[in-house]
């Protein structure tokens, strides 16, 4: 089993915010607009270096979608900028209009994901962006686990044509994955192998995996643990490998259970391999106030919920065997 | 100003083309279509630089978008006469497998369209995002944008038109189809605009209004607007339009803003246009 330690704890939206920093120097056609939150997306060195390819739109998420949209023609590569649930929610007709169905290449960033935003409570803490993203025909989803990976997968998305959602969070994390990685949209990162259980993590729960693998490992048990960090298109080869060595699966994202990574992996099961499996993620509820840590606990996102999962996914494996 | 004999008989045989295609498909949005077919015809076969050799990008070009997407037969009528693609495709119009979708969009690849419209309140903001684009590309051409009256009830016009003179967008013409009417009756009974001009004089634009379905009012409140450039004001046109026109029973009544004319009713029409270029 791989050990992982690490060094540093950084947010993942200073991973966003300085890919851009790198892509403001490198691309010239990357353009960034902000809904009033310059700040929060880490984008104040982009705009220092690129006031002209910086559009502060005020707190008008739609029209920023929309002229996202029409900046596109012309060949601009546009980044919006906003909380997940004014990235999507709040704009999903203008989404699913003027950017998916009209195939334009702009690249929706959007942080403060998930019950990780914490204190600002329900109205702020979207679990439900990954299902709204994911039903949009052509859209890539992409849910990065630490600072590295993040900045990585901004790279990666200036390069890519196509709409894309980015999803990152607001707490301080353990980086832990290498700095020099390449992004590549679509693939899965093999965290660590095992023959006994597949966990299937995305975002902030690659980490709690990592540790619930050394946890299980005590127990002995070896979990194959694969990192899912795009949601769509979704690795199905990675999955079915995984899964036909070890019989059985467990979900683990920071998203309702319902419209996330857990449920396309399940249709891959349901219709490929079907195999016994369990979801770590909310349970159709909205979350509420509190530290990052005490949600992650009260709403079950940790990492003695996912070994609690993988126990029960093993007896049932059991049982299907005999 | 030029002679506009050439513009009436374009204009003539569009409006044609717009009550056989509602009527072939048997639903659409006759109304506003005929309403704006003369700003349609005005700008491409006068106005705008543009080229039927279709590039998305369209840069050194201006370009039109289309925020009312429903009226689309007069916009896919128009392309198809500037010579986008045959004018035989028009018969397609919301039939299974055509490019001529009900509301128009890039999806299916008809040239001359460059983002989906059909759900209200988006163009105004696309146009602008495209106007920015042409700005940063040192491009000096002109965007322009088409919107309905009774569409400047959704929220996200008034962001946008917020946005545009804070970041002085001033290569950019927005029309309003001022024709008083939406699906429910008046706009003054539905939801009262009141004076839609000054409100957008309140957000910084620069302001005009003349009779749509007047070539000659129409082409010099365009170029009056288009000489205003460099005063970074974006312009709004607030364009008197007849629903129907010029079809008796049909301007002026909401009714016809999307139903489509039985057959009676589309001989009854088409005996009012004067067939100029042959029908597809």
């Amino acid at each position: 089993m791989k050990k992982y330690t690490y060094t540093d704890k950084k947010d993942t939206r200073s991973g966003f915010g300085d890919g851009m920093t790198e892509l403001g120097r490198k691309n010239p056609n990357v353009v960034a607009l902000c809904a009033d939150l310059t700040g929060s997306l880490k984008l104040d060195d982009f705009k220092k270096e690129n006031p002209d390819r910086f559009f502060q739109v005020g707190i008008a998420e739609a029209n920023m979608i929309g002229i996202a949209a029409g900046m596109t023609i012309g060949g601009k590569i546009p980044f919006t900028s906003t909380f997940a649930n004014f990235s999507t929610g709040r704009v999903y007709d203008q989404i699913r209009q003027s950017v998916a169905y009209s195939h334009k290449n702009v690249k929706i960033c959007a942080s403060h994901a998930g019950l990780t935003l914490g204190e600002d409570g329900a109205t702020h803490q979207i679990l439900e962006d990954i299902g709204m993203m994911k039903m949009l025909p052509g859209m890539v989803v992409i849910n990065p686990c630490d600072y590295n990976q993040t900045k990585a997968a901004t790279l990666a998305i200036a390069d890519y044509y196509g709409p894309v959602y980015l999803r990152f969070g607001r707490p301080v994390v353990p980086v832990f994955t290498p700095a020099d990685q390449k992004f590549e949209i679509g693939k899965a990162w093999v965290v660590n192998e095992g023959k006994d259980v597949s966990i299937f993590c995305t975002g902030h729960l690659v980490w709690e995996s990592i540790i619930a693998g050394e946890m299980l490992a005590e127990k002995g048990i070896e979990a194959d643990i694969i990192n899912l960090h795009t949601i769509k298109p979704l690795d199905t080869a990675a999955i079915l490998a995984s899964v036909k060595k070890t019989g059985c699966v467990v979900s683990a994202e920071e998203h309702n259970i319902w419209g996330g990574l857990g449920e396309s992996i399940a249709h891959v099961l349901a219709t490929e391999y079907p195999a016994p499996m369990e979801f770590v993620g909310t349970k159709d509820t909205f979350g509420e106030s509190g530290t990052p840590d005490e949600l992650m606990k009260k709403y079950g996102l940790k990492a003695e919920n996912i070994v609690e999962a993988v126990l029960k996914v093993i007896e049932r494996k059991k049982v299907a065997v005999s | 100003m030029a002679d506009y004999t050439e513009l009436k008989r374009i204009a003539s045989q569009v409006r044609r083309d717009i009550i056989r295609m509602v009527h072939g498909a048997k639903n659409g949005h006759p109304g506003g279509a005929l309403g704006c077919t003369d700003l349609l015809v005005l700008l491409y076969f006068k106005l705008m630089k543009h080229n039927k050799n279709f590039n998305m990008d369209g840069k050194g070009e201006d370009l039109f978008f289309l925020s009312n997407g429903h009226i689309c037969a007069v916009w896919y009528s128009t392309l198809a006469r500037a010579g986008y693609f045959d004018i035989k495709e028009l018969a397609t119009h919301r039939k299974i497998n055509s490019r001529l979708q009900g509301h128009p969009t890039p999806h299916e690849h008809l040239p001359g369209i460059r983002i989906a419209s059909g759900s209200l309140g988006q163009g105004l903001s696309n146009a602008i995002g495209a106007a920015l684009t042409k700005r940063l590309n040192g491009d000096d051409r002109w965007v322009h944008v088409l919107m309905g009256d009774g569409e400047q009830n959704e929220g996200q016009i008034w962001e946008a038109a917020m946005f545009a003179p804070h970041h002085k967008i001033d290569n950019l013409i927005a029309y309003v189809d001022y024709n008083g009417i939406q699906i429910d009756g008046h706009t003054d009974e539905v939801m009262n605009l009141l004076d839609l001009g000054a409100k957008y004089k309140a957000f910084g634009w620069e302001v005009y209004e003349c009779d749509g379905n007047n070539f000659e009012e129409l082409e010099k409140t365009i170029l009056a607007a288009q000489a205003s450039r460099g005063n970074g004001k974006p312009k709004a046109i607030m364009m008197k339009t007849k629903m129907g026109y010029p079809v008796d029973f049909m301007m002026g009544n909401h009714k016809w803003h999307g139903v489509a004319p039985n057959d009676e009713q589309k001989d009854k029409a088409l005996a009012q246009i004067e067939e100029t270029l042959g029908d597809y």
